[in-house]
């Protein structure tokens, strides 16, 4: 297996963005990409990470097209002994649904060292037979900053139609409110 | 680019494994904002201890970082007898200076037992943001397969640029050495 580096999205060159767009560099050369989150802070407190897709029929679009299944959970410690997981959260997922899959929640911000880190593969985007697969793990400053969080997220992106499964071109990363003020998105081909 | 090779140290009987910027071609500092260590075939020297690690900043020599951290598991025997996923809350902290653990018990009795996995320490040398790492290792303990998925943060601003791996008990103290296995360093960029 080998890793190669696609893409190199880094906030400190971009300025701060309300969505990173990756439009380029998504098609079959690779069956499977890496996203690597570096130090992604939100500029509004207590937001949610999360992401969307193009497909090859809407490439330009809004990314509000491709429907998600997913499930979540997560796993949380306070500075202060305050535990809880593993845990599925029903309002973290998505069946069949056009939103944004989140791939952490409600993370921190206001003391200026906490940020997100994690990762998350997409399996096949080109494919025009299967649903398109993919598996997240972040950690984050949770909360009021004194919790670390950890999401697990999975699930398939495609149509409703079995028969019509278009190549996914384009990827969406974005706070549910507000900039991402800092961070690095790199991209990854796997062969 | 993508993985980059920074160092390879193989155990033999070491009471800790060390990765120090600087020292013996380790690369630890801002060429890399993402650092992986693979940990393969890791055996300890005692039976049933801990994979573990600890870090400090520049010139740091206690390698007592505050930490916090969440710890799960999950596991199946070998006489398919019992299952478990559960959170293990004696493996976090909760911004205390231990040795982070990173994998159940480790046994050894029989030779073949081991433990192999991956660590991922986000851009430690960052000035400004506390320090992000997520494992996951598998470990042979008694007969039972034992997944450990661990995350948190490493409660520091400053730049950490060496790493520490080393065996523990229960309590999080160290406790014997690592007697074979190896762990890779490698860049991602």
């Amino acid at each position: 297996m080998a890793k190669t580096l696609i893409s190199t999205h880094d906030i400190a060159v971009l300025g701060a963005s309300e969505s990173i767009d990756i439009t380029d560099g998504i098609d079959d050369t690779y069956n499977e990409y890496e996203f690597h989150f570096v130090g992604i802070h939100a500029e509004t407190l207590h937001t949610d990470f999360e992401f969307q897709v193009n497909a090859s029929d809407d490439e330009g679009g809004d990314f509000d097209t491709s429907l998600i299944t997913s499930n979540f959970f997560r796993n949380y410690q306070g500075e202060s002994e305050d535990t809880g997981g593993p845990t599925y959260k029903t309002d973290r997922d998505l069946a069949v649904t056009a939103g944004y899959q989140e791939l952490s929640y409600m993370i921190d911000q206001d003391d200026n060292d906490e940020c997100l880190s994690g990762m998350l593969t997409l399996y096949d985007p080109a494919s025009t037979t299967y649903l398109k697969h993919f598996q997240s793990r972040t950690n984050a400053n949770h909360h009021n900053g004194e919790y670390t969080l950890e999401c697990f997220a999975a699930g398939y992106i495609g149509t409703d139609d079995p028969t019509d499964q278009p190549a996914i071109t384009e990827i969406r990363f974005r706070f549910d409110s507000g900039d991402i003020d800092a961070g690095v998105i790199k991209m990854f081909g796997v062969s | 680019m993508g993985l980059t090779l920074i160092k390879t140290l193989t155990a033999d009987d070491d009471s800790e494994l060390e990765f120090i910027d600087g020292s013996d071609d380790v690369v630890l500092d801002n060429t890399y904002n993402e650092y992986q260590f693979y940990f393969v075939n890791i055996q300890p020297d005692t039976n049933a201890d801990i994979l573990s690690f600890q870090v400090d900043v520049v010139d740091g020599t206690t390698y007592g970082q505050s930490i916090t951290s969440t710890a799960m598991e999950a596991e199946h025997d070998e006489g398919d007898t019992g299952t478990a996923l559960q959170y293990r809350s004696n493996r976090d902290q909760s911004n205390d200076a231990e040795y982070q653990q990173l994998s159940e018990y480790i046994y050894n009795s029989a030779g073949d037992e081991s433990a192999s996995g991956v660590l991922t320490l986000y851009d430690p040398s960052n000035p400004t943001y506390l320090k992000h790492w997520m494992s996951v290792v598998n470990a042979y303990g008694n007969d039972v397969s034992q997944v450990s998925y661990h995350a948190g943060y490493i409660h520091q601003t400053s730049a950490i640029d060496r790493i520490r791996f080393a065996m523990t008990i229960n309590d999080m103290s160290i406790s014997g050495n690592i007697s074979t296995g190896t762990i890779y360093m490698y860049g991602v960029s």
